[in-house]
């Protein structure tokens, strides 16, 4: 029996077209926009105007608060412009517009293939590197990787978590890391157990990536602590209170944070992105994007740089197809749907998805039946029909009450709602309504 | 048996007597005496319990009127929306003040990106409520500032005095609006503003809230306030400010004497229930969607 969480999950059809695509460098193009909040936390502070000329991996923006990121450029080129650009949802942000020249990079980057191996920082210097080259979460949630290497006082880190398990359908980034630089995320991993100070690290990879499995396992017998864990196939294995319970049968606690229970989580993503900070001084500058979906003819995994368009992507993949209905950014459970494809590529972004017209469309809704398979999928163990229900009628303390904060926003209770009932959209609503009561609450 | 009867009708009665005693001492102690002008001022209140003058209900608006007269011997700052003047003379009345005149309010939609103004680019499908949607998205017309038709403010209504026009996709407020502000507060975009009623229902507004830079709003909406400080520099009367690239009338300056209206390059000023203009004067070319807008509104006048 292969390990899985304990509570709820659903396992839709996976679609990943682009598995056995190597994941191919895309050109980068004349202009590249790099947005300034590109991490969860505080947006970073631009340190470059008008007219400058910059190189590739210069850092351009600066976060100032405790939790926020650097950026740096991903393109060599001179400053355009500061100005705003479009998001994801269609609000306006700023960003940095550059005009890209050549492709001329800092000097310290080491842009070599060979893989260095020997981990000659210390640990403090590990962390300071991690987060001067401006490394987040690369599994979606874009949480600042510094943040999560120190411990705060009086809680102690005994495991590390490797997430290669890509729950998401469609998506393939994170299996085509593994497989290509199996050996780089495995010193990536190295050095975080070493910025951790743990001795043990698991990385955990769904049963539907066995030459991931197999690739890195072989790889793994070099390295001292590391152990890779073969789990079930199921729907929201990747998120970080799910992967814990399911690798180490701990449960993190309602509002707190995983190092309440000894346990650090990282994407596989990311520990290639810190390997590459660390031993090669590059920061934060590209990274893998799948490109799929059904209609697209020939779908694949790109590494880009960020601030590069998803429109670039998306003509790389044989343009758009005909019939498109939604374009989603992430993957199809948790993405964003895009209000327009000339937003940039950003550090979140790990995948574009193009959904035809006849997939994309909602069902129209139905009355509930009480039939509660919300409640049996739900992976946190809430009743996400109640809650709904609740922010429907503008009930906040009863959503409050109903822990509609635990929610991790995974989807599965929309999915496989029989009465196609929009659970997630108001649950969404009441978290975010009863967010800015518990602001408001605190301000008090 | 019959004794039975006997005792426990003697003994419940017993009981009674003994709780009635307590209950009657109870209540001396912890009698709480009310002004009785409370009641009375509740009476002539509208009983809508809207919440318009800032309280939960008309219960405790009167509690506060009364006390208010009671500690401050004055009323000043609280007032009721709904019941208007003649009420708040009536409760002044029983409370032996004057009532100070309130300018009535009503409220208007400052938003003009209807269907045909401001077509749409993408398509939202979510659960048809404005909370929701301004969370997620800028909105199908792509302005973040715009109205995204779900109708959270029809549904916050206590007084059936909004609806949505099928045709342009825009709340219209009709004339029984009692100025609560319920449909201000539901506005996730805060597109709703009450304004003065002004002489005979007549009004000069700026239908646009959108504080991008001109080109930018005019991408997305063509009646879009672009910024141009064309009306700012033709005003007499100081009412206009300019702030962020959006115009702002003053409701207590505007004399209402529409030049503003007809300066507008973009038509995002709007005028209400004014007599039409002479015909040499009519440049005015509104947009057809706008122009229905004021339209409904002037027939639910009728």
């Amino acid at each position: 029996m292969l390990k899985t969480f304990k509570i709820g999950g659903v396992h839709p059809e996976e679609n990943k077209f682009s598995a056995d695509q190597p994941a191919e460098v895309l050109d980068f193009s004349k202009q590249v926009i790099i947005p300034l909040s590109q991490s969860l936390g505080a947006p970073s502070k631009a340190i470059v105007e008008k007219g400058d000329l910059i190189k590739v991996g210069q850092l351009i923006a600066k976060g100032e608060s405790f939790i926020s990121s650097n950026i740096h450029s991903s393109v060599s080129g001179k400053v355009l412009k500061v100005d705003q650009v479009l998001d994801q949802s269609g609000y306006r942000r700023p960003a940095i517009f550059i005009n890209v020249d050549g492709d001329e990079w800092i000097e310290g980057i080491d842009r070599s293939s060979e893989i260095k191996k020997e981990i000659t920082l210390t640990k403090e210097e590990i962390v300071k590197k991690v987060h001067e080259l401006g490394i987040v979460g690369l599994g979606g949630a874009t949480f600042p990787s510094h943040v999560k290497l120190m411990v705060p006082e009086g809680k102690k880190a005994e495991v590390l978590i490797i997430n290669g398990v890509e729950c998401e359908p469609y998506l393939t980034a994170d299996h085509r890391l593994m497989l290509e630089n199996g050996e780089e995320v495995l010193i990536g991993t190295s050095i975080l157990m070493k910025g951790l100070g743990v001795n043990r690290a698991i990385i955990g990879i769904e049963n539907n990536k066995t030459d991931a499995i197999a690739n890195l396992a072989k790889l793994a017998l070099n390295f001292d602590g590391i152990e890779i864990e073969t789990l079930k196939v199921q729907y929201p294995q990747g998120g970080e209170k799910q992967l814990i319970d399911t690798v180490i049968n701990r449960q993190v606690p309602s509002g707190k944070l995983p190092i309440e229970v000894g346990a650090v989580v990282n994407n596989v993503g990311t520990a290639f992105a810190v390997y590459e900070a660390v031993q090669k001084n590059k920061p934060l500058i590209e990274r893998t994007v799948t490109v799929t979906g059904k209609g697209v003819s020939k779908p694949g995994n790109y590494k880009v740089r960020i601030g590069t368009s998803i429109n670039t992507l998306i003509e790389k993949v044989g343009g758009l197809p005909e019939n498109t209905g939604k374009i989603v950014s992430g993957g199809p459970m948790m993405g964003k749907a895009l209000n327009s494809i000339d937003v940039p590529v950003v550090k979140g972004t790990s995948g574009v998805l193009l959904f035809e017209e006849e997939e994309a469309r909602r069902i129209e809704p139905t009355n509930c039946i009480r039939c509660g398979k919300c409640i049996t999928v739900c992976p946190m163990g809430l009743e996400p029909v109640l809650i709904a229900q609740y922010a429907e009628s503008e009930m906040w303390e009863e959503v409050e009450a109903e822990r509609a904060m635990d929610c991790i926003e995974c989807g599965s209770c929309q999915y496989t709602c029989p009465a196609a009932r929009p659970l997630l959209d108001y649950i969404r609503l009441g978290k975010f309504k009863v967010g800015q009561i518990i602001r408001i609450r605190s301000k008090k | 048996m019959n004794d039975i009867i006997i005792y426990s009708v003697i003994s419940l009665s017993l009981i009674g007597i003994i709780a009635a005693i307590i209950l009657h001492l109870v209540a001396q102690k912890f009698k709480v005496i009310e002004d009785p002008r409370i009641d009375e001022v509740e009476e002539i209140l509208p009983a809508a319990n809207c919440g318009g003058c800032g309280f939960p209900g008309c219960r405790n608006f009167s509690e506060a009127l009364v006390k208010s007269a009671h500690d401050k011997k004055t009323i000043e700052g609280l007032n009721c929306p709904v019941g208007g003047n003649d009420v708040m003379a009536i409760a002044a009345e029983l409370l032996g003040l004057a009532a100070e005149e309130k300018e009535p309010l009503i409220a208007v939609i400052r938003c003009s990106g209807s269907h045909a103004n401001a077509p749409k680019k993408v398509h939202y499908d979510g659960p048809a409520t404005c909370a929701f949607a301004h969370n997620l998205s800028s909105g199908e017309s792509g302005c973040p500032y715009g109205c995204l038709g779900c109708g959270d403010c029809v549904a916050a209504c206590d007084f059936d005095a909004i609806y949505m026009d099928k045709t342009t996709g825009l709340p219209v407020v009709k004339d029984n609006c009692v100025a609560c502000g319920a449909c201000v507060i539901a506005c996730p975009r805060d597109i709703i503003e009450l304004r003065n009623r002004g002489k005979k229902d007549r009004k000069i507004f700026v239908s646009c809230i959108n504080e991008e830079k001109g080109g930018v709003a005019r991408k997305n909406c063509r009646v879009a306030c672009i910024g141009c400080s064309k009306c700012f520099n033709v005003c007499s009367f100081d009412a206009i400010t300019m702030n962020n690239n959006l115009a702002y009338i003053d409701y207590e300056k505007c004399k209402l004497c529409r030049k503003c209206v007809v300066e507008c390059p973009t038509h995002a000023i709007h005028e209400l229930n004014f007599p039409a203009r002479k015909e040499k004067k009519v440049e005015v070319e509104k947009t057809v969607e706008s122009k229905k807008v004021a339209d409904n509104a002037a027939e639910i006048k009728k």
